[in-house]
């Protein structure tokens, strides 16, 4: 299969002793590389679970999920730590970058992980990133001397900096303003472009309208899954 | 992750909140100080005593009086009279393997010469204490006979004696004296013995003929105890024997009965006071390592705190691939850093203050490597045992709960 993703009947009940609160109902969902792909649906839909199952941060209920070839819903915590560190990339809401550290170093933070890379490759992969996102001249300021865009654009770079096959966005622009938004949203277009593929999280249609293909979620089911039509122009 | 990675990770986390790294190493700093300085006080009074206790002389053997039951009223120790001058008597008629024997009486007085006052130690002995104790006469000469039989009022005095009620540089022979009213002519000086490692003042005594010192002065009967020398080191144990025998015909003891005293080797005496100053360096020790525990406490507690504040950072750790075990080694390596840091920081200062002590308060403090290694090793065992909890804790987070934490 050339598939990057498939999801094979993904299931994700949270368990919570008392009561089973069901988040995806058998979601079936099929992305190639270089797709640009927008999840949507309203708050509670399932997008941040299924954003976590395909990230490999949680195993789903049940059900069959294969990234780039591997079956990984049956993976322990390791070797999920491993494929995190490898083939993804995730950039969060609210940035997550480390206090206290530069943006050369919260860039190079995955690069830590991964024995194969030594400190002088870790710090020039780390340039190379910023430079991605247009922050070469931002290497040693720390979060709190960056703009809001500035701080996602580094966290985009910390995403991009392992080189991931995948790249996870779950509500990238939710803390941004709408003029950085739309910074944002044209450094992920950029990226696409460039062959990246993405999968973004969004409950905004504005946003939705940068990605080629929607997938609006509702109580955990897919109920539409078409490409984008009126797509904006960067 | 490789090791030196964490190692640098953690030293930045703790780098970056210097304060509060700084406070929680006191605990360790504080403990591992004080375990060093305790040791050294320990260890330094110890070697002082039996520097102290090998300069009593040569061969020497010591009677004294013991505690003993009257009537099921244990008295105490030093106080039973049963020890005479008579005992010492037959000890030298009756022990082949003892060479000299002389009883001791301690008293203190006040002397009074010319216009100068001293207070000090009279000890009340034969002439022969100064060849058991190897000490000689500078100027003058020691008492004879004649005098321990006429109770003659006369003296050898100390050097600090000498010096202060005559002035240094000033002979006092010849000169007299008044102890506790009664005069005393001067017929000798002592050699400079010094300061002894435990900061007495070996010169300030006055030695007297025994009888004079226990009838003129004391007014008693008994004796505090008995200063002997052996004929050689190998026959000590063959004169305690035969002392032991001799004291005990002479005491009508029967056998099996408790004697009144007890006759101590200058070895066993040196064993004495270390087994109690081990007890010392013991009892030091333990409160030390309860600070130090205190202070690993301080460590986890702050760990526990870095762990809950730095939840997020831990949910994005393991995002971008950190595995558990690396979540414990960053947290378990920054526990171990701080006691480690802590534990170098209390060595200097433990090296600092015994220094201080022994230089400012003349307390004789001796720092073995042993203790540094022990403290330092000890530390380090703080730091893993108190931060594998906190780390265990850090490691086992969700990465997902972990990333949604607020
Ligand atoms: N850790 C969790 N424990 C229990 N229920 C959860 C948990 N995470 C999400 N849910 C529930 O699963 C459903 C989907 O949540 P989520 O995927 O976060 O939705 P969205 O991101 O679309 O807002 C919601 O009903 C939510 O309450
Ligand atoms: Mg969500």
């Amino acid at each position: 299969m050339g598939n990057l993703i498939t999801l094979r009947d993904i299931t994700k009940i949270y368990d919570l002793g008392s009561v089973k609160v069901p988040a995806l109902n058998e979601v079936n969902l099929e992305i190639s590389t270089g797709e640009f792909i927008a999840i949507m649906g309203a708050s509670g839909s399932g997008k941040s679970t299924l954003m976590n199952i395909i990230g490999c941060l949680d195993n789903p209920t049940s059900g069959e999920y294969y990234l780039d070839g591997i079956n990984v819903d049956k993976l322990n915590s390791d070797q999920l730590a491993n494929i995190r560190n490898k083939k993804l990339g995730f950039v969060f809401q609210s940035f997550n970058l480390l206090a206290r550290t530069s943006a050369l170093e919260n860039v190079e933070l995955p690069l830590f992980y991964n024995l194969e890379i030594n400190s002088s490759k870790r710090k020039q992969l780390a340039q190379v990133a910023l430079e991605m996102v247009n922050l070469s001249d931002r290497l040693d300021h720390q979060p709190n001397q960056l703009s809001g865009g500035q701080q996602q654009r580094v966290a985009i770079a910390r995403a991009l900096v392992n080189k991931p096959i995948l790249l996870l966005a779950d509500e990238p622009t939710g803390n941004l303003d709408s003029k950085t938004t739309v910074e944002i949203m044209k450094v992920l277009q950029e990226l696409n472009q460039s062959g990246r593929t993405i999968i973004l999280v969004t409950h905004e249609h504005d946003i939705s309208e940068y990605a080629k293909r929607v997938v609006e979620l509702k109580d955990g089911k897919i109920i539409k899954d078409h490409a984008m039509k009126n797509r904006r122009a960067d | 992750m490789n090791y030196l990675n964490s190692v640098k990770i953690a030293y930045r986390a703790l780098f970056k909140n210097k304060t509060r790294s700084f406070l929680t190493m006191l605990g360790i700093i504080i403990g591992v100080g004080s375990v060093i300085t305790m040791l050294a006080i320990g260890q330094g009074s110890s070697d002082s005593i039996k520097a102290e206790i090998s300069q009593l002389g040569t061969n020497v053997i010591i009677v004294f009086p013991t505690a003993q039951q009257r009537g099921g009223v244990r008295s105490e120790a030093g106080t039973t009279q049963d020890l005479t001058e008579d005992h010492v008597t037959e000890i030298i008629a009756g022990c082949p393997s003892v060479r000299y024997a002389t009883p001791v009486v301690y008293s203190t007085g006040q002397i009074i010469a010319g216009g100068q006052n001293w207070r000090t130690q009279i000890i009340g002995v034969y002439s022969d204490y100064l060849k058991i104790r190897n000490l000689e006469v500078e100027l003058g000469t020691v008492y004879t006979a004649q005098d321990e039989s006429r109770s003659g009022k006369v003296c050898l005095l100390g050097k600090t004696v000498s010096d202060n009620l005559f002035g240094e540089d000033v002979n006092p022979v010849g000169q007299t004296i008044r102890i506790n009213r009664i005069p005393f002519k001067v017929i000798g000086v002592l050699e400079e013995k010094g300061q002894s490692m435990m900061g007495q003042d070996q010169d300030d005594m006055i030695i007297a003929p025994f009888s004079t010192v226990q009838k003129r002065i004391r007014a008693i009967d008994h004796i505090n105890m008995i200063f002997i020398s052996a004929v050689s080191e190998n026959s000590i144990d063959q004169a305690i024997e035969e002392i032991d025998q001799v004291l005990r015909t002479h005491l009508k003891l029967v056998s099996g009965q408790e004697a009144p005293y007890d006759i101590r080797s200058q070895s066993e005496i040196v064993e004495m006071f270390s087994s109690t100053s081990r007890i010392m360096i013991l009892l030091l020790a333990s409160i030390a390592v309860i600070s130090l525990i205190v202070g690993g406490i301080g460590i986890m507690n702050i760990m526990l705190v870095s762990v809950t504040e730095r939840t997020r950072e831990i949910g994005l750790r393991m995002a971008v691939g950190a595995r558990k075990i690396d979540i414990l080694f960053q947290f378990l390596i920054e526990a171990i850093l701080l006691s480690v840091l802590g534990g170098i920081i209390g060595i200097i200062i433990g090296l600092i203050s015994s220094q201080a002590l022994s230089k400012i308060l003349n307390w004789p403090t001796t720092v073995t490597p042993y203790s540094i290694i022990i403290s330092f090793i000890f530390a380090t065992a703080v730091g893993i045992f108190f931060g594998w909890y906190p780390a265990r804790k850090a490691a086992k987070l969700h990465p997902i709960e972990a990333l949604r934490y607020e």
